[in-house]
């Protein structure tokens, strides 16, 4: 069980990762994303992305700017514009 | 006929060239593969932001409270023409070919009685379309200081068209730029940017998917976003099919340049023959009137 997860950018895909669970930073508030989460749309403020591999792994921080998130049947997809990290 | 001397000349004259025309269509196929593989990474991007604006705009019915940018100004009458050009000769026909679809276009707006303006990107567009049209240039985008117009590029000229179109500078907006089919072919393509013509990719969704906020806002949010995807889209099709095209016109030039010395080595041979057999007759002569 694992959550598809990919981070891409203008110029590049960043990230194509099976991890256990993402936390976003939504515009509306943060969200956590595992797998099997229900279809799901937002626009995403700036700030730390958080990938955990594993369950009860330390995160791992990604700065995102200007980002999206599309959660749907395939997995998490964040589309932002600057990445950091 | 030209003296042995001027021969010898000519020749090195073109043999330099083709140096230089050699070193080029070498520098242009190292930055060609570059171009290409940029504008394949940027591919993943660009679709996966069509498909959210394909999936957005099908539920979100166009109104007068729609954003602007995707309902228009409700008027017809100011083209911007955003022209991106390369920053460099050396390339054939490539920046000719796309000012020549620029021009069509804005004689075909203008005889339907409406108003031009050119926002000119890189540097050889410029003397062209501020020959033929010197009050219509509305802004000028340098791309010089640049090494290749990337994404924090296409973020400015979005911004600033985005600042335009808010003004009420322009109405409808087309981007000219190059599409790259081969090293071979580049296309001229036209398009339109403002407003945002909504993608026609039909997603069938069964899921209900959940917004937050509302798909009205997130489709606000998304529309600049999509404007500089575009942008960033053709600046990177313009760099490969620039590479492409010098590359083309640089193998023609070289290979030119090698037919025109080795005929101009037959030429410089057959004076010199002709000399050397002139110098024989004279002396034989003189040796025989003894």
């Amino acid at each position: 069980m694992a959550l598809h997860f990919e981070l891409v950018t203008p110029a590049r895909l960043v990230r194509s990762d099976d991890v256990y669970m993402v936390v976003v930073p939504g515009s509306e508030g943060e969200f956590g994303v595992l797998e099997g989460h229900a279809p799901f749309m937002s626009t995403i403020k700036d700030g730390p992305l958080k990938v955990y591999r594993t369950e009860g792994a330390a995160p791992e921080e990604i700065q995102v700017q200007g980002g999206f998130a599309e959660v749907s049947a395939n997995g998490l997809t964040v589309l932002a514009e600057h990445v950091e990290g | 006929m030209a003296s042995l001397k001027e021969l010898k000349g000519r020749i090195n004259s073109v043999k330099s060239t083709q140096k230089i025309t050699k070193a080029k269509q070498m520098v242009s196929a190292a930055k060609l593969r570059k171009a290409q593989a940029n504008a394949e990474a940027a591919r993943p991007y660009a679709a996966r932001l069509a498909q959210v604006m394909g999936s957005l705009a099908g539920k979100v019915t166009v109104s007068e409270n729609s954003p602007k940018l995707l309902a228009g100004t409700g008027k017809d009458q100011v083209h911007l023409l955003v022209v991106a050009n390369s920053d460099k000769g050396l390339c054939g026909a490539f920046n000719s070919n796309i000012v020549k679809a620029a021009r069509l276009k804005a004689k075909e707006l203008e005889a339907a009685g409406k108003t031009v303006l050119f926002y000119l990107i890189g540097r050889k567009g410029r003397p062209v379309i501020r020959r033929v049209y010197p009050k219509a240039i509305a802004a000028m985008f340098d791309t010089t200081d640049v090494r290749e117009p990337g994404y924090a590029e296409a973020e400015r000229v979005a911004a600033e068209l985005v600042a335009m179109y808010d003004e009420g500078k322009f109405d409808v907006a087309h981007l000219f730029y190059s599409k790259f089919r081969s090293a071979l072919l580049q296309e001229p393509t036209s398009q339109q940017i403002i407003p945002v013509p909504a993608p026609k990719i039909e997603v069938a969704s069964d899921a209900v998917v959940e917004y937050e906020p509302d798909e009205e806002e997130i489709l606000a949010a998304l529309l600049p976003r999509f404007l500089k995807t575009q942008l960033f889209g053709a600046l990177l099709e313009n760099q490969a099919s620039e590479q492409g095209a010098s590359m083309t016109a640089m193998d023609n030039a070289t290979r030119n340049a090698g037919d025109l010395i080795n005929k101009l080595t037959i030429q410089y041979n057959r004076s010199r023959q002709a000399a050397i057999t002139t110098e024989l007759i004279e002396i034989i002569a003189g040796a025989e009137a003894l």
